[in-house]
């Protein structure tokens, strides 16, 4: 206290020519950085020791789980030498989440990874990308045939699918947020039961209705209807969200100026909205895109490229891998992982896509 | 107070919505319509809110409503616009008269008093969907009336100059309303409010969100508009009631009591020659 009260005043600007240097408060000091490799090192040993030469255990995984197991114990015993109590727990913790993130990251990127490594063979031929399989015995070489038909079906049953269940989802999203009453809780209850459909019974749905009673032949437009079956929720429940948002400062100031509910809708809640409903439009396709069950029992399948969503059975990159991975060839396998590959693709970017445009947070706030 | 040939203005301008040849006019010649309420009370479901409270805004004048937090004052100013009853469960009796026409008589449509009547909130709230320019003229979109480019700029240009926004402004019009500081926005809001020529704008707490030097400018800008439109301006502060208005009136409400006003007159008055003890009290800072 009395060095504070006793000490000069110091000048607010720093002296010309030097500049000030941003303290490190909070920084991982040296000390501490030995006791984190130290524990790592010292348990990789005891381990290596232990579980390969005493114990006549083998195997990565369980390696790397003892390991794991055993740094926690060291880190803790060093930690616990110099520190209190309350920072050995926290780094304990932070220890334990690093790991868990770690091992999603791992899973997740495995998968990718595998997917994209063996899907490879494939993506070296670049007919692969421009030729259907018209014509193509499932075991001929890779050199041969492609997957455009099950490229062109997709991208052709998820638009129309978009273009469907965009208005419905939309518009539902609309009467749950703006009408409100007794009527719209139980949509929203409807809708987010909806969320939760399993795929296959909105495939089954189509085919008993459409394909089965009314006579529709097995095509994209059935598959597109069944997709746009379980995306109507899902747009519907984001959107609400997203509309749910808008600020009532917004919505009165618009009427404060006179305007209509819905001219207030149109022209304020909408616009401000609009990267929350995109972003529920594209999750809405990410799910679409990789529905399985549907086009297996919806659509037929095609080995010639076809635009005609209509009249004729349509392919689809799900329902190619499956039919490709069920021959049991190892080259209509490395086909199947190709197109694995190409379907993966799309979905990142349509994830990438949201993650850009739910960034701009700024409008909706 | 009102003459005959405001009568008829305001009336011609008030039905005929001619809204052409914005550049060319002068601004707002007109300063607003007399606002009348008439024993006006106002429920929350069941809880009486505001009983029987009577107070005339005359034209081109400011009227300050002040009094303790929950006491009715900013209900009272919804009333005037007729969003008191946008919240479920509210309802009110009496009536609000504009120019002597009820605005809550059978026949008269909610958006267009509302449209006659303006608002600025407590918070100020531009589009963020909108750019500067684009909010200005919101009003104009959201209530269907088209306008042609030449007169868009000149009523973009007058309104943020009415607003005191227009030099901060004007080099970036395109730029989102987001973008402005909280006081600029306000005064955007205040632009908005202008640009639909309303007879009266109410205004809640305009200030409360801001620090010193916006609400000095909002302030001028109201000082400014007084000549203009009837101002109805709710407040916290007792310094700012003092500056800006010629009329004010005091709302107190006792403990599970609806609201209701205490003493109303010239504010001068009010402040240093108080009436009611109550009134003198709370001016005073005594309670409140």
């Amino acid at each position: 206290m009395t060095t504070i009260t006793s000490a000069p005043v110091r000048e607010v600007a720093p002296p010309v020519g030097r500049r000030a240097i941003p303290r490190k408060v909070q920084a991982f000091t040296f000390d501490d950085r030995l006791s984190l490799f130290g524990s790592l090192a010292s348990s990789f040993a005891l381990v290596t020791i232990g579980y390969d030469h005493l114990l006549d255990t083998s195997g990565i995984v369980g390696f790397l789980v003892c390991w794991y197991f055993v740094f926690l114990l060291v880190y803790a015993g060093v930690l616990s030498m110099s520190n209190t109590r309350a920072l050995v727990v926290e780094r304990l913790v932070t220890a334990t989440l690093y790991a868990v993130a770690a091992l999603v990251v791992f899973a997740l990127g495995s998968a990718v990874l595998y997917t994209f490594f063996q899907g490879w063979h494939a993506f070296v031929h670049f007919g692969f990308f421009t030729h259907d399989m018209s014509g193509v015995s499932p075991t001929a070489p890779l050199s041969q045939g492609g997957i455009l038909q099950a490229i062109a079906g997709t991208v052709i049953e998820v638009a129309i699918a978009v273009g469907v269940s965009l208005p419905l989802g939309i518009g539902t999203a609309i009467y749950m947020s703006e009408v409100g009453g007794r009527w719209s809780r139980l949509v929203q209850t409807v809708v987010e039961a909806m969320t939760a459909l399993p795929e296959i019974l909105a495939g089954l749905f189509v085919y008993v209705t459409l394909i089965v009673d009314v006579g529709l032949p097995k095509s994209g437009l059935a598959a597109s209807i069944a997709m746009s079956v379980t995306m109507v929720p899902i747009i519907a429940r984001a959107s609400e969200v997203a509309l749910r948002i808008v600020p009532r400062g917004l919505r009165e100031a618009s009427s404060a100026l006179g305007a209509s509910h819905w001219k207030t809708v149109r022209k304020v809640v909408l616009p401000s909205a609009r990267s929350g409903l995109a972003t529920a439009t594209i999750l809405a396709t990410a799910r679409g895109i990789g529905e399985t069950a549907i086009v297996l029992i919806t659509s037929g399948a095609s080995s010639f490229l076809t635009f005609n969503p209509i009249g004729n059975p349509m392919n689809s990159l799900p329902l190619f891998i499956y039919t490709a991975y069920t021959t049991h060839e190892p080259v209509a396998i490395a086909r199947a992982f190709g197109a694995a590959s190409v379907l993966l693709l799309m979905v990142l970017v349509l994830f990438v896509a949201t993650r850009f445009l739910s960034r701009e947070k700024g409008v909706a706030r | 107070m009102t003459t005959a040939t405001d009568e008829a203005l305001i009336q011609s301008t008030a039905d005929g919505q001619i809204m052409s040849g914005w550049s060319e006019r002068a601004p707002s010649p007109r300063g607003g319509a007399r606002l009348e309420a008439i024993e006006v009370s106002a429920w929350f479901g069941q809880t009486q809110v505001l009983d029987d409270v009577s107070l005339s805004m005359p034209p081109a004048t400011v009227t300050a409503l002040i009094g303790p937090s929950g006491c009715g004052k900013s209900t009272f100013l919804r009333i005037l616009n007729r969003m008191h009853e946008s919240v479920p469960g509210a309802q009110l009796a009496g009536e609000v008269r504009l120019n002597g026409e009820d605005i809550y008589a059978p026949g008269q449509r909610v958006t267009r008093a509302r449209k006659r009547i303006g608002m600025v909130f407590q918070k100020p709230n531009p589009f963020p969907a909108m750019s500067i320019a684009d909010n200005v003229t919101s009003g104009l979109a959201l209530t269907n009336i088209r306008i042609s480019r030449g007169d868009r700029r000149g009523l973009v240009e007058d309104c943020l100059n009415r607003a005191g926004l227009w030099r901060e402004v004007k080099d970036r019009l395109g730029a989102p309303g987001s973008v402005l500081s909280g006081g600029q926005q306000q005064r955007l809001c205040i632009a908005r409010a202008l640009a639909v020529e309303p007879e009266v704008l109410l205004m809640d707490e305009p200030c409360s969100a801001l620090d010193p030097t916006s609400t000095r400018r909002i302030e001028e800008t109201i000082a400014e508009l007084s000549s203009q439109v009837t101002i109805v301006i709710v407040t916290h502060n007792m310094q700012q009631a003092h500056r800006v208005s010629q009329q004010a009136a005091l709302f107190l409400a006792d403990e599970r009591a609806p609201g209701g006003i205490v003493e109303c007159g010239p504010t001068e008055q009010l402040f240093s020659n108080p009436v009611d003890p109550r009134t003198a009290d709370y001016v005073d800072g005594r309670f409140g």
